[in-house]
């Protein structure tokens, strides 16, 4: 996902929000990932939005992508310059509304945003993980979102919303934990990456992995993979963007010239845009959390953990009202993977919606303002909610 | 709600569980889910129609009727309904059986070609009939199958269901009231709505 944060445009904001930071699986009680290793203790980072009602039944998960963080919505003082990551859509009166939902969205397992990964200590040193930390799992993730869900005392979700590779969390979500959620919202995502998408994955990691700051790994002491990293983002924001929305964006225009320089500096507008947000990522974002984060998506397939290789015996182990939406020009996760999805879900019998949402910007368009997703989810989580109530 | 709707409505028991190709904007699905506890489903191809659904708190999938009841299993539906589309479908027999075969019913609603006004218009002007109804030039026409009520029950015997109930009415396209046809409906009906079950 790319950064589109921007203020609300109406001025409307649920103000300010705290991080907050769970911690567990505590030694000799680490939690066993998928991979078989133990890992522990574990610190999520964490934030809320909203009231949790009496009955406990408005709590609303929403999951990150590659690069978010827990920070969904609002402000962290009063002159942060930035709002959460999905300020457009999670507030008052928005789309995930804050006045009636209870919001909870926290930092996945491998990330750098004050969650446990790669960056972190080892137990009771002052020595960072870097290569020696497991790979972690989408399903690991989840079961660290459901370990933090049940710190706050919450059994059941009424709906667990995400794009991309949030989207898959949401998937796995429906069916590892199916007694705890009533309704998903998979946002462009995929229930098994494409060879595409892996393959662009592979390409951003060797461009990690061959900076010779990587070190295996080891490079927290000194100088970090800065350039590898800026490159894996550049390729990442190409895998974001669509032939038309470059076009429209950028098409031949020189940056902050009238001709070519004849040289390798960055002539078109396209060079820059992909060197400036090369440059802005490493500020904020560890390279080994890439890594990891980009293999778990990899990793990531539904249908050979939940369904022996089929995606219908996947889905039938869930019971959640779906809804999902792709969008026209995403091209990292088109639209015949979210159809092969509702497929399953249809031939299980699931409450399923589905709409393509024509846009022109592909895989981010799941992050830009756009009303008509936010009223599908407004309305989509009103009557998942009242559905719920009557029941 | 079209007067076609409320009738097919009032043919679908509380509790039943509809299936709604070509729903629009979920009229009848809206109307069925709030008056008749019925469970349903509709299936869109426009994405505003499906978003609008879907604000209205229906679940509602974008896609080609055609291949959309194909994954549904057997007999998933007691009611399988496809109104005013049937005129637009390019291979009915196909969407009649998976129809049957994924519904314990189907009702199919659609403009009787052989309406009085549709026989003079071509009899004595020579032109490709316009009607109330049919309200298109030949050449923006959505409509590419010209259906009477007779041809849908010789279509009946063809394809192998049965005709278990037949309405002819006479009312305009987006009317909400109509009348019901019983003397000569062949000629003085505008659409024909008939509730189909299968054959065995």
């Amino acid at each position: 996902m790319s950064e589109y944060i921007e203020h609300d445009k109406a001025g409307v904001s649920i103000g300010l929000v705290e991080k907050k930071s769970y911690t567990f699986a505590d030694p000799p009680n680490e939690m066993i990932l998928e991979c078989g290793a133990k890992l522990g203790p574990i610190t999520i980072a964490y934030e809320t939005c909203g009231k949790l009602n009496d009955d406990k039944s408005n709590a609303v998960l929403i999951c990150h992508a590659l690069s978010g963080d827990s920070h969904v919505a609002g402000y962290y003082s009063n002159d942060d310059p930035k709002p959460g990551w999905w300020d457009i859509m999670v507030g008052p009166g928005k789309g995930i509304d804050t006045n009636k939902y209870f919001i909870v969205c926290s930092n996945i397992l491998g990330s750098c945003m004050g969650s446990t990964g790669p960056s972190s200590h080892k137990p009771k040193t002052v020595e960072p993980y870097g290569h020696d930390f497991p790979v972690v799992t989408i399903g690991d993730m989840v079961r660290a979102q459901k370990a933090l869900l049940g710190h706050l005392g919450i059994k059941k979700i009424l709906s667990v919303i995400g794009g991309s590779i949030g989207g898959m969390q949401v998937l796995e979500w429906s069916v590892r934990y199916p007694e705890m959620v009533v309704s998903a919202v998979p946002l462009a995502t995929t229930t098994r990456h494409s060879a595409l998408a892996i393959a662009f994955n592979e390409v951003a990691r060797q461009a990690i992995m061959t900076d010779p700051n990587w070190n295996n790994g080891d490079y927290y002491a000194g100088p970090k993979p800065d350039i590898g990293l800026a490159v894996a983002r550049m390729i990442g924001h190409i895998t974001y963007l669509s032939d038309e929305s470059m076009r429209l964006k950028f098409g031949r225009r020189l940056q902050d010239k009238s001709d070519f320089s004849f040289n390798f500096d960055a002539d078109f507008q396209v060079e820059s845009y992909l060197r400036y947000q090369g440059a802005k990522f490493v500020d904020r974002f560890d390279a080994n959390s890439f890594l990891y984060i980009t293999k778990a998506a990899d990793y990531f397939d539904l249908e050979k953990q939940h369904g022996s290789g089929s995606t219908v015996k996947a889905f039938s182990k869930t019971g959640a009202k779906f809804l999902v939406v792709s969008f026209t020009s995403d091209w990292l996760y088109p639209t015949y993977q979210s159809k092969s999805m509702v497929k399953a879900m249809k031939k299980n019998g699931l409450d399923v919606s589905f709409c393509e949402i024509a846009a022109q910007w592909g895989h981010d368009a799941f992050l830009l303002p756009s009303e008509r997703l936010t009223l599908l989810i407004r309305s989509f989580l009103e009557s998942t909610y009242s559905e719920n109530r009557k029941e | 709600m079209r007067f076609d709707l409320q009738i097919i409505a009032s043919w679908i028991e509380k509790g039943s569980k509809v299936l709604d190709l070509g729903c629009g904007e979920g009229d009848l699905l809206y109307f069925l889910k709030h008056n008749r506890e019925v469970k349903c489903t509709g299936i869109e191809r426009k994405e505003s129609r499906v978003a609008r659904c879907i604000e209205k708190g229906l679940s509602v999938l974008q896609g080609d009727i055609n291949t959309e009841v194909l994954d549904y299993p057997d007999n998933t539906f007691d009611y399988v309904v496809l109104s005013q589309t049937l005129q637009q479908v390019y291979e009915p027999p196909e969407l009649i059986r998976s129809i049957l075969r994924i519904g314990k019913k189907g009702i199919v609603s659609f403009p009787n070609f052989s309406y009085w006004r549709v026989r003079m218009q071509l009899l004595l002007t020579g032109y490709a009939p316009i009607t109330r109804q049919l309200p298109y030039e030949w050449y923006n026409t959505p409509n590419i199958r010209v259906i009477t009520l007779k041809d849908f029950r010789k279509f009946s015997k063809q394809v192998g269901f049965k005709i278990l109930r037949e309405i002819a009415v006479n009312s305009h396209s987006y009317d909400r009231s109509g009348k019901f046809i019983t003397f000569l409906p062949d000629l003085y009906a505008t659409y024909g709505i008939f509730l189909i079950g299968k054959e065995k």
